[in-house]
């Protein structure tokens, strides 16, 4: 049969380390905790006078945005910048394939500038693995969202978030609430917390927006917020898109609010530390109550601060089990 | 229009071959005489019989043509994907005798001309006849009835709608009992578009880790549902085609047990492949019904056993390699099925699924009788329309091996159990290995 290659072996070399980031499924412990504690060395980085390391210098990062984004784009420039590389930002949807040209075609030509790193966000579920697949194996590929299928370094910064607060993941229980359906953030979630042997996973929403089989990822499913919010240490709310309306998942916002809106009534139900999260950006009123999106319990303007760290962590792993891969090939011809 | 003509007529005798014909009750070792393009006699040599070419055939099976119920031959309309050279020389290849086209060409085969058009190129090709299934509706856009009269006398030996959606049921309703006026055969390929996203896969686990669209088993059953209600309601007589879930089988089983004309067929991949199998993205088993779950290819498979489901069928779609060199979700649905067809198809056999007899019977036989061709068996003055098949010959799918010009499949690198060696379409050689 024709060999098939799964996103979490694809992104590791043969010693383990990574060389591309494409889903956090299937990592190990180890690995996801030492993402986690490169991202702790870089977070003292920001705050120095001069904001740059040379990990990265001498090296192009390419940010292959098809998907629109602020946010993520912007951290993973300054990221890649703090880390002493060339960026270049390539937004396509005003770019070559609305010309008509094939995404092969464009990797290609990118290629030929001999770019180190590609950075991707794309609308299609599994779009950075066929690039990963296609690319000059030289090549590093950073999954920056794709489709419903995994953002794996929103989900780690949201793993580092949840450390500073909370330190050991085993006897936490995270409750993730909302659109599970189409949240990329949510799968790759799951499946950091279970490599991170979390001790309970949960996830919260109607059967709408709950997909199928969802309970195989390793999470309990609970279609009442107040059962499922019960003695949580962990509150991650998923952004709700308007569309969601008009395809007929739900009845109306104001519904929706009232049954799995967070609001200081239901957050009660958690632990009393718990802390709240939103990978952003944030809906008042629709998913969140403004009141707890400001409390004290709310970190979800820290988890935006993180994300540079975080992503500084992942582009110079992947470069350097990229370049170590690559050391070893030519050593092993020679 | 008569294509059935043979253009060359060579002498020619197969010899020591185990031949099977499931019509005649016939498997023994035998010498197979054609002349004339018809099958002069088996088994003693006609009288003053001398051969232009003899071919010796010890050890393997003389069995008739497959007669496939569904093959793209992508013209006109879309060569850069194949044509009818190459794919009905790769059919030939495959052991394919004689192919029907579904409607889905450009312009959508639903005039006389398009027909002809499909029928005069495959004549000049001369590899394998092919045999156009016009459009249920004109253009297939689900609203008006085609002239399907006139697409009967083109040679359509039926028609479809394929899985293009007739949304308005009394539409539907009136174009079965319009076909069945006239006992054309309608070929169903039940699929609710509304619960069956485009890119999508089937909804299951696979589906949710990778976050691809999910197409639910009712995308499937609730249109088949509909179908089957309303082919009991006007009588028509009905095949559907490349089932894909246990409970279609069953569905399928009822409706036969109350007297109703329908029979069924599954493409032969469906027999092998499941969800999990996408784990990578991998964009060479995207395919139109998806790959479902275990438990369905067991289904299958004793559908197939049983004979509730009485044929096999390729669904042959070849593409170009750029139509594949995308991310799952926008990549073309689709797999090139000839080169697996009868290797495949034959290994129900070695598996103990079926007989040597029942699988002629699934891949030729059944599916002749179905649009009415004299083919599919092996008879004393019929047309020669017959294929050598080594079942010992283990082989290995390759890109190089693939003859159609889409080498679009999820099999390579696959062994496979047996090889066509020789293929004859109305007394001459269409293929021959070597």
């Amino acid at each position: 049969m024709t060999p098939t290659i799964p996103p979490h072996q694809l992104q590791l070399t043969p010693q383990g380390q990574l060389r591309h980031f494409l889903t956090t499924e299937g990592l190990s412990t180890e690995l996801l905790t030492e993402i986690l504690d490169t991202a702790e060395s870089f977070v003292s980085v920001g705050k120095q006078a001069v904001k740059k390391v040379p990990l990265l210098r001498g090296k192009t990062v390419v940010n292959l945005f098809f998907e629109a984004s602020t946010r993520t784009r912007t951290t993973f420039e300054l990221a890649a910048k703090r880390l002493s590389a060339d960026v270049l930002n390539i937004n396509i949807s005003t770019s070559a394939t609305s010309k008509g040209e094939s995404l092969m075609d464009m990797l290609w030509n990118l290629e030929a500038m001999d770019s180190d790193m590609f950075v991707v966000r794309h609308e299609a579920s599994g779009a950075p693995h066929f690039i990963a697949e296609h690319v000059t194996p030289t090549v590093a590929v950073i999954n920056a969202g794709d489709g419903r299928h995994a953002h794996p370094t929103q989900a780690m910064l949201d793993m580092y978030t949840i450390r500073r607060h909370k330190g050991d993941f085993r006897n936490l229980k995270v409750a993730i609430v909302g659109d599970v359906l189409h949240s990329r953030v949510a799968r790759s979630q799951v499946h950091a917390l279970r490599g991170l042997n979390v001790g309970e996973v949960r996830v919260i929403g109607p059967k709408t927006l709950i997909p199928t089989d969802f309970d195989t990822l390793g999470a309990k499913i609970y279609y009442d917020m107040v059962k499922g919010l019960k003695d949580v240490d962990v509150v991650i709310m998923l952004r709700l898109q308007k569309e969601r309306m008009q395809s007929a998942l739900l009845p109306s916002e104001s519904e929706f609010y009232r049954l799995y809106g967070l609001t200081t009534e239901k957050l009660a139900f958690a632990k009393p530390d718990a802390i709240v999260m939103h990978p952003g950006p944030i809906n008042r009123g629709v998913e969140i109550e403004s009141a707890v999106a400001d409390c004290s319990q709310s970190v979800i303007l820290q988890q935006v601060n993180y994300g540079i760290a975080v992503r500084m962590a992942v582009l110079s792993m992947a470069m350097s089990g990229q370049t170590d891969m690559q050391n070893a090939l030519e050593g092993g011809d020679a | 229009m008569d294509f059935s003509r043979p253009q060359f007529n060579q002498r020619i005798v197969i010899r020591n071959g185990r031949v099977i014909d499931p019509k005649q009750v016939l498997d023994q070792k035998a010498d197979v005489y054609i002349a004339d393009g018809v099958i002069a006699s088996i088994g003693d040599a006609p009288v003053g019989f001398k051969p232009d070419l003899e071919f010796d055939a010890n050890n393997m099976l003389v069995i008739p043509g497959a007669v496939d119920l569904c093959a793209r031959v992508r013209e006109p309309g879309q060569t850069q994907k194949g044509n009818i050279h190459t794919e009905t020389h790769a059919a030939a290849a495959a052991g394919i005798t004689h192919l029907c086209c579904p409607p889905d060409t450009n312009p959508v085969l639903d005039t006389r001309a398009v027909a002809a058009l499909i029928q005069e190129r495959a004549y000049q090709s001369g590899y394998a006849h092919v045999m156009p299934i016009g459009a249920l509706t004109r253009g297939l856009e689900g609203e008006q009835l085609s002239e399907m009269h006139a697409l009967r006398e083109a040679g359509c030996i039926g028609v479809s709608q394929l899985r293009r959606p007739v949304k308005d049921s009394q539409v539907l309703m009136r174009c079965l009992e319009y076909a069945s006026t006239f006992d054309l055969i309608v070929f169903f390929q039940s699929e609710d578009q509304s619960i069956s996203p485009r890119g999508g896969m089937h909804a299951g686990p696979t589906a949710t880790r990778l976050g691809l669209p999910g197409i639910p088993e009712s995308a499937e059953t609730i249109a088949l549902s509909r179908d089957l209600l309303l082919v009991e309601q006007t009588g028509v007589q009905a095949h559907f085609g490349q089932i894909s879930c246990a409970r279609s089988v069953e569905l399928i089983a009822n409706a036969q047990a109350l007297g109703l004309k329908v029979t069924a067929d599954v493409a032969v991949h469906q027999l092998y492949l499941t969800d999990n199998m996408i784990d990578g993205f991998n964009s060479a088993y995207h395919v139109r019904p998806p790959a479902r779950t275990e438990a369905d290819r067991q289904a299958l498979i004793d559908g197939v056993k049983s004979g509730v489901i009485s044929m096999l069928c390729s669904d042959h779609q070849p593409h170009e390699a750029a139509a594949k060199a995308e991310p799952f979700p926008t990549t073309e649905a689709g797999i090139s099925a000839f080169s697996h067809f009868l290797p495949l198809s034959y290994e129900l056999v070695s598996q103990g699924v079926l007989s040597e007899s029942e699988w002629v019977q699934r891949i030729a036989m059944n599916p002749a009788h179905l649009i009415g061709l004299d083919a599919g068996h092996l008879g004393v003055g019929s047309n020669a329309n017959l294929c050598v098949f080594d079942p010992n010959m283990e082989w290995t799918l390759k890109k190089e091996n693939v003859y159609s010009q889409g080498k679009n499949t999820p099999f390579l690198g696959r062994t496979m159990p047996g090889r066509v060696e020789l293929t004859l379409r109305d007394g001459t050689i269409s293929f021959r290995r070597g």
